[in-house]
Order: structure tokens, then sequence, then C-alpha cells
């Protein structure tokens, strides 16, 4: 398959866009790999992409039940940071916003990745001094952060609501280099890419049991029969346990639904990301000019890819509490992914519980920022048998050690992230 | 979504409080096998897709604890009692 280039562009303008190739072969299973990943989202993707890449491991399958990005890497709101607070967590989020700034370079793929900066809005003082903490935490370890006071912040966002007497703004910490990048088109980079270096991607091919050798796992079933393979790696989401499950495993996760909007287009108005810091709602601007904005999971277990109206209504008036002029929008379209919550909001990649088998999963609402980090500390992971320094806190016998990574000190309840 | 409770009748899901699965029960301190217990009890999940036993507190209504069976598929409600044992509606 031929790289993309300004000469591509222009030899197939000549010949009437005629001569595109398409971007991945649909692959057919093989009877056995060296290593398959189960799940051809974002994550998944990029797992085999690195694991050709930086490890040499050409014989790799990636399985997706429907087609690759029909899960949530197709329907995120497509925010990425770093702004983190914590050791185990900030490193890791700073080496994917790296990963990010060089991605379409490196994928030859326009992954449409547009650092327009984020600002999280502080309403007391406390929280000023919070963000303060988290702003210090991330240039300790290496990101960009700036501590933006009220008037700084209305010379950004001067349709934000000031005076709101229950939720004045103060100020915002803001992260430059955070943004958002084309959701499908990140997973599209990642397919062709991968597959460029021979990683088989096999759709609407449904993984429905394991092949066990004692402890073992030595491959899977499918919908298009078995496949043997030396290691298997799950890169589900929502869908963890429901596999984990055909091995006898419980898993410290919870699937939730999380719903996510868009309004009408309109003229460039929301100049990068905004989060609400005393409720949860967040909104940017897409490129189309909709606003697409989100909140809280429903809060309850769900496989239903569909949300309910409470949250509807909680997003509203968070929305309306620092935005109101959302009042006088029309929103076009809801829609609800699948996320897998964690009972301490954060990831788990590691090798194991069973030998053969390699976890990433517990992504909460927040993986779409991690896939470029995910798939290359999983790779590294799942090649060296071992975590990476940058996922080494990100270990499954964290709950069982007391070392739980709680980002937003909440505690052990994956209904309140 | 709206859940029927034993007291209070047909309410919207917003009046309520949720906690997660009714299963895991509170292990017995003072076993030999506490830890492992105690980590199970608080970590881990069944997370099934289909019926759950569920507790929510109807926090905006008699704020009692309720077992409701939900099928986390489609959020069908076939059964709703009150959490203790031996509690009726009055
Ligand atoms: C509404 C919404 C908004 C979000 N907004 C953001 C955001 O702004 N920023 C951010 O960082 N994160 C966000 N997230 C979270 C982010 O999208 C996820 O954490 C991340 O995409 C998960 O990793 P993934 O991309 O690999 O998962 P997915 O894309 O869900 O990939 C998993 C794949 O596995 C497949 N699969 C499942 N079971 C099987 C099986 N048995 N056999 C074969 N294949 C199977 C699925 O079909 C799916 O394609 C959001 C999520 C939602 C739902
Ligand atoms: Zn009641």
């Amino acid at each position: 398959m031929s790289r993309y280039s300004v000469l591509s562009l222009i030899a197939n303008a000549l010949t009437g866009q005629t001569g595109w190739k398409p971007a991945w072969r649909d692959a057919t299973p093989k009877p056995a790999y060296e290593v398959i990943i189960v799940g051809g989202g974002g994550h998944g993707l990029a797992t085999a992409y690195y694991l050709a890449k930086e490890h040499g491991i050409r014989n790799i399958a990636v399985l997706e039940k429907a087609h690759i990005g029909s899960g949530n890497a197709g329907r995120n709101t497509t925010i990425i940071r770093s702004n983190y607070l914590l050791p185990g967590n900030e490193p890791f989020y700073e080496w994917s916003m790296k990963l990010w700034e060089g991605l379409e370079q490196d994928l030859n793929y326009n992954a449409m990745v547009s650092q327009r900066g984020i600002i999280n809005l502080f309403h007391s003082d406390g929280q000023r001094d919070a963000y303060a903490r988290r702003g210090n935490a991330m240039r300790l370890a290496g990101a960009d952060s700036q501590l933006l006071d009220r008037e700084q912040v209305r010379a950004l966002c001067p349709f934000l609501d000031f005076d709101n007497s229950r939720f004045p703004i103060k100020g915002g910490l803001m992260q430059a280099r955070a943004g958002t990048a084309r959701h499908d088109a990140v997973v599209w980079g990642y397919a062709r890419a991968a597959d460029r270096l021979g990683v088989d991607i096999v759709q609407n091919c449904e993984v429905t049991g394991f092949i066990r050798e004692g402890d073992a796992v030595v491959g899977v079933e499918t919908t298009r029969g078995s496949i043997r393979a030396g290691k298997v790696g799950l890169a589900v989401a929502g869908s963890t346990s429901r596999l984990t499950r055909l091995l006898d495993l419980r898993l410290p996760i919870e699937s939730h639904a999380l719903q996510a909007f868009v309004s009408e287009g309109l003229k460039p108005l929301v100049p990068g990301v905004i989060t609400f810091g005393m409720g949860h709602f967040y909104v940017s601007q897409s490129d189309k000019g909709g606003l697409v904005f989100g909140g809280d999971i429903d809060g309850y277990n769900s496989y239903a890819q569909r949300g309910n109206l409470p949250v509807v209504e909680d997003v509203a008036e968070g929305g309306m509490a620092v935005m109101p002029l959302i009042g006088r929008l029309r929103m076009l379209r809801a829609w609800g992914g699948l996320v897998d919550m964690s009972m301490d909001g954060s990831p788990i990649i590691d090798v194991g519980p069973l030998p053969g088998l390699y976890l990433n999963t517990g992504w909460n609402y927040g993986g779409f920022k991690a896939t470029p980090a995910s798939g290359w500390c999983f790779a590294h992971t799942i090649a060296k048998d071992a975590a990476h320094a940058l996922n080494s806190a990100f270990r499954l016998d964290r709950f069982r050690s007391g070392h739980i990574i709680d980002e937003k000190g909440v505690g052990a309840q994956p209904n309140l992230h | 979504m709206r859940i029927t409770c034993p007291y209070c009748g047909a309410r919207s899901s917003h009046e309520f409080a949720y906690l997660g699965d009714a299963a895991p029960t509170r292990p017995d301190p003072s076993a030999p096998d506490a830890a492992e217990a105690f980590h199970a009890y608080v970590y881990e999940r069944d997370n099934p897709a289909g019926p759950l036993d569920e507790l929510w507190y109807h926090s905006a209504g008699c704020r009692r604890w309720l077992k409701v069976t939900r099928d986390t598929r489609t959020h069908a409600i076939t059964a709703v009692a009150f959490a203790e044992a031996g509690e009726s509606a009055r």
C-alpha cells in the first residue's frame, strides 16, 4: 500500500480519484497467530501497531465483533489531555500526549489532532488550591500547565457566566497542549499502519470462548472458527466482564453507560475544551461547528448502548450554570457507549491473571486520550511479559495490595466516578 | 427508567440513589480468610449482562433501601422489594 503524500493527492486528482485503494485488507483469520488482540477499538489497533513496530512481532490478528471503531472509539467526545495528578497516572498520560503530537507523521494519516487547549474552571478558593497543586504535579511530570485568573479566562471565553451567584468563575487551570482528535481517523490511521506491518485486521469476528490448556489460555473460539495463539490480549472496553466470565474471573469492573450530545452547528465560538468545576459538564466545538458536550455516567450497571433522561437533565443543568447561551441551542443528537468503570477510576494494563492472557481494561470515561500510550504500554507488556515503567502502577493486584490509584479521591465506588 | 417502590409506587429513577450489586455481603472480619474475602467484597463484581439484583435507596421518597431486579441489557425491571428481609409494604 502506498504512502499518502502531496504527490499521491495530485496523481489521484488528475485521474478522477479512481486510484485510491482500501486503507487496510479485510483479512480472513488464519488458524493460529503469535498474538491475538480481541477488540478492534483504538486501544486494540494501537496495541497491534506498536507490537509490530516496536517489538518486531508480525504474526498478529486483531479480532473485532463488528467493524473496527464501532465501540467507544467511534462514539466519544474526542478530548485528549494530560492534566492528571498522581505519580501513577500523570507520566502515562503525558507520554500519550507526546505520542499524539507525533502521531500523524508516524502513521502517515491525518488524525486531525488539534491542540486547542483545555480549561478546567474553578469556582472557589479551595478549588483554586487543588488546581494549583494539579498544575504543579503536571509540570513535575514534564507537562504544561498555566493557572488563569478570572480575567484571563474571560478574555478567552467571554460567553461564560462569570457572575453566577452559586458558581462564580474565579479562574481556571489551562493545559494549552490538550485538545481534540478525530476519533474515527485515529482508528483508521492505526488500522492502516498496522496492516502495512502485516497485522491481520479481522472484522465481523466475535470472540465467544477461549481455548484452554490447563490454566493457560492458548486461543479463542470465534464466530469464524477456533484460532490458536501464543498470547491473547483483551481490549474490549465495556465488554471485558462478558469475556472474563467465560474464564471464571471476576474483576474490579462494572459496565456503565456514558452519554454524549451534539448541538446544531454554530460559527466558531468555543476556543478549546471547557470543563465546569462544580458539576460534571464539559464542552468543545467540533470542526463542523456543533457543540459537543457531556457529563456523568448514568450511574448504574448497563449494557444498553443508550442512556436515560435524568442524566440528560443533569448535563443540561451543568451547561446552563456556566454557559447560559446553550439554552438557546437545539440538540441534534445524543448517544451512549459502554464504559468499563474500574473501582478506583484508573485503568488496568497487565499480564495475566491467567498464563497466556493479557488485560487492557478499566478506562472509565476517559480512555480515548490514552489510546496511543495504552497501545504502546500494552504492546510492551505483551511482548516482554512485564509492565513498562509507565504502566507499572496499572496492575490488577493493586486492589489486593492497597496501591489503588484514586485520582478523583472518591474511594471504591465506580458509580461515583 | 421508572422504579415501582413497594411503598411509594412508580417513580422516576431520578428519585433514587444507586449502590450496585446486592450480592456482596460483608464478610466476617475475624475469619481466617478475611483479607481475601474483603478484597472480593469491596472490589470484585460479576457485572453480568442480564438480570442483576441491585440496591437502590429511595432518597427522595420513603428513604428505604430496595432490592431491584433489573436486566442490565434492557433496563427492564422484573421485581422490587424492600432490601431488609421480612419488611413489607405498609
Ligand atoms: C460518550 C463517550 C464519550 C467519551 N469521551 C471521551 C473523551 O472525550 N476523552 C477520552 O479520553 N475518552 C472518552 N471516552 C472514553 C473512551 O472512548 C474509551 O475509554 C476508549 O475508547 C476505550 O478503548 P477502545 O477505544 O479500545 O474501546 P472500544 O472502541 O469500545 O473497543 C472495544 C472493541 O471491542 C469489541 N468487542 C467487544 N466484545 C468483543 C468480542 N467478544 N469479540 C470481538 N470484539 C469485541 C467492540 O465491538 C469494540 O469495537 C468516552 C466514551 C464515551 C462512551
Ligand atoms: Zn419509596
